[in-house]
């Protein structure tokens, strides 16, 4: 899982999943969104996209969570399938 | 679970010191797993449960009785984990470090037990006997997640129970448990952490402070990078500094992400080891979404929403009052009649129109609105709203997850405030809090309906809610320029959608219009009694003229400026104290549409009532509490002249 290969989490499309491979920036937004299961390894699927520049909806561990278009560039996801 | 008392820690409880042999029982979990479902069901409804994460912000008390014994329990606010924690999950971590809790459930959504049981191997580091509560394994059944209890108990070493809280389904064998409740069995972590921890907990060894009650939470959360609560001793904090950079060197990653990674693996191998994942079945509520959260048709349907809240509180509210309100008004002639003309009389009656007026005016709205509200709140809508808004939100300089404060404003100021706890960030819960209290309470959307939507249409009504919204948002826009850096992104957890129980939807409109019966009704009578005693004594047209400073630039009459005081004290007030003071129920005949709307716009605006103003000012401080009211008055004053200038003359 080289971070070349990888792209950043907004460029997947709603149902396409990804397999996270980092959270860059600081690590408080990395430790908060471990809380929720985002964390290297986990798989997440695009649930839906927000209008205006708004959030994506992301499925990881069977759990939803919205995620800021801001937050989403900056995780790093292997596309899968 | 001894016998000896324990001291009391929490200056904020103002009841007496618990009896010796009392326990206490906290109910720990991560947001929105049901503990305040499941508190309702063991202790009688006392807490709001909605569906939404971060419902509770602070600590609920109750009492049961468990095995023939007296016992407390403790409803605390959700968290995800006791490291980097909200203000909310601070206090629920303070609160378990406090000594006073002896026994803790912990409620996990069975759903997502994989990342429940992080949670439960941070329990175990502070070490209080424990119970895990599977909660909602209806829901884990539809997801196709089944759970090996005796084998998850004999891993854990606690009692394992499963439950169904908004049914009350497994609530007994709960109970039945908790004697047998011991603390969990802590998974050792890797080597390396493992001696950073050693090196943190040999320095702080014999510390006498409080916090240091669990030695190894304790070493833990210190060696994440957190702890600025205590000064440290400077032995420690260099143990600290040097276990932190150790461990950090070897690793390459940040401790406190370390830490979290080798929870989450221990948590994952326990899961794969007690639990079953078959496929999930897709529902209406998956494909519900699709809808509600779609990036254009999300918008007009979240409109519509809001639209229904305020039409059929509108619609009902009318309906009723026009049932109540005429036999009312008998019923206040009669008094009037058989009491005479007395001074002690016109005080009674006075007092008596106040209770009419709470029953005529007031209740037939807010009774719909608290219905609907709790509808949108139990279904689950309000995450969905703070996920269609955050790009709107980011333009006034705020994530969508102030939506939910904001929203939670359309019921009560109060609450919309605490509800700040949720955010992640100082700056964005400051300006929340300053928006959530221009959003209009029950208490104002009443004043909007029971004068504007009366005597001069529903649209004119609707109306004002609209411009309210907009007056909010360029508030918003301002504090921004002023308050400026939106800290971190949005990181929302959308729950799935629940039906909501009859029960305790009414169990919780109950819950707030208690506050009404209790605190607002017995304030209309008396304030009722103070105006006719004002009268009788000839003052009102002193005081009146006093506040033509306010009423004139307004185009009031000078008797509104009375009602307009009240109205500090609570909203309602402003409405009825009216009627009260023009002596009219019919104001249309003493006021003109144009006087209505401004007076309307005036009281949406201006200083929130004394229970908001002391929620911000705990919250906030009282400096940016003056800042705040100074910046209300001066918009609703703003409006006010503006609306008059427009509709009067």
């Amino acid at each position: 899982m080289s971070l070349t290969s990888s792209l950043t989490l907004d460029s997947l499309s709603p149902g396409q999943e990804g397999r996270l491979v980092a959270v860059r920036g600081r690590p408080g937004a990395a430790l908060r969104l471990r809380r929720l299961g985002l964390r290297p390894g986990a798989v997440v699927r695009v649930v839906a996209s927000g209008g205006w520049g708004g959030p994506l909806l992301v499925e990881v561990g069977g759990c939803r969570v919205a995620l800021g278009r801001g937050l989403t560039r900056r995780i790093l996801v292997q596309p899968l399938a | 679970m001894s016998g000896r008392p324990r001291p009391r820690v929490d200056p904020e409880d103002p009841r007496p010191a618990p009896r010796v042999n009392l326990q206490r029982i906290a109910l720990v979990g991560q947001p929105n797993a049901g503990k305040s479902t499941l508190f309702n069901a063991i202790v009688g409804y006392r807490a709001v449960a909605s569906n939404f994460p971060g419902t509770t912000v602070e600590a609920l008390r109750g009492r049961a009785i468990v095995a023939g014994r007296p016992v407390e329990v403790v409803d605390l606010p959700g968290a995800y984990s006791l490291l980097a924690g909200d203000p909310a999950e601070e206090v629920t971590r303070r609160f378990l470090l406090s000594g006073e809790v002896d026994t803790v459930v912990q409620v996990a959504d069975a759903s997502l037990l994989g990342r429940s049981l992080e949670l439960t191997l941070e329990l175990a580091e502070i070490g209080i006997p424990m119970v895990l509560c599977l909660n909602m394994v209806d829901e884990a059944e539809h997801k196709g997640i089944a759970t090996d209890k005796g084998k998850l108990s004999a891993l854990l070493g606690v009692p394992v129970v499963a439950t169904v809280a908004s049914r009350g389904q497994g609530l007994t064998e709960l109970l039945a448990a908790l004697p047998a409740a011991r603390p969990a069995r802590r998974p050792p972590y890797s080597a390396d952490v493992e001696r950073a921890l050693s090196m943190i907990s040999g320095a702080l060894g014999g510390n006498p402070d409080r916090l240091l009650r669990s030695p190894i939470h304790r070493a833990a959360h210190l060696l994440g990078g957190e702890g600025e609560e205590i000064t440290l001793d400077p032995r420690i904090a260099a143990a600290v500094d040097e276990a932190r950079s150790e461990l950090s060197q070897g690793r390459g990653e940040d401790p406190g992400v370390i830490l979290s990674d080798e929870r989450h693996a221990q948590a994952a191998r326990l899961f794969e080891g007690v639990a079953t994942v078959a496929h999930a079945r897709v529902g209406w509520r998956e494909k519900l979404d699709d809808l509600l959260m779609h990036r254009l048709l999300g918008y007009p349907l979240l409109g519509l929403v809001l639209f229904a809240l305020f039409w059929i509180t509108f619609q009902v509210g009318r309906g009723l009052e026009g049932l109540l309100l005429p036999h009312l008004e008998g019923l206040s002639e009669l008094a009037g009649q058989a009491l005479g003309e007395g001074a002690w009389a016109r005080v009674l009656v006075g007092a008596l129109d106040g209770l009419w007026a709470g029953m005529g005016i007031v209740l037939p709205y807010l009774v719909p609105f608290y219905i609907v509200l709790a509808l949108i709140e139990d279904v689950g809508y309000l995450p969905r709203v703070g996920f269609l808004l955050d790009g709107v939100m980011h333009r006034i300089g705020l994530h969508g997850k102030s939506v939910i404060p904001l929203l939670l404003g359309y019921g009560c100021s109060v609450p919309a405030v605490l509800a700040t706890r949720m955010l992640d960030d100082d700056r964005d819960r400051l300006v929340t809090a300053a928006l959530a209290v221009m959003v209009p309470c029950a208490a104002r959307a009443i004043v909007v309906f029971g004068l504007v939507g009366k005597f001069v249409g529903p649209g004119p009504a609707l109306g004002l809610f609209v411009l309210n919204a907009i007056v909010v948002g360029a508030a918003g826009a301002v504090l921004g320029r002023f308050l400026p850096g939106l800290g971190g992104g949005l990181i929302l957890e959308i729950p799935p959608y629940r039906a909501p129980g009859v029960r305790t939807t009414l169990a919780k409109v109950w819950l707030r219009l208690r506050e009404f019966v209790r605190v607002v009704w017995p304030l209309l009578v008396m304030s009722s009694a103070v105006l006719a005693v004002i009268e009788a004594f000839g003052w009102a047209g002193a005081l009146d003229r006093g506040l033509r400073f306010i009423t004139w630039p307004l185009g009031l009459p000078a008797e509104a400026g009375f009602p307009l005081v009240f109205g500090i004290f609570r909203k309602e007030l402003t409405l009825v104290m009216l009627t009260q003071a023009l002596r009219t129920e019919n104001l249309a005949q003493v006021l003109s549409p144009g006087q209505i709307v401004v007076f309307t716009v005036f009281v949406l605006f201006y200083v929130p009532c004394l229970a908001t103003v002391g929620a911000l000012g705990r919250e906030m401080g009282w400096n940016r509490t003056g800042v705040v009211l100074l910046g209300t008055t001066g918009v609703g004053l703003l409006l006010g002249v503006l609306a008059r200038v427009v509709l009067i003359r």
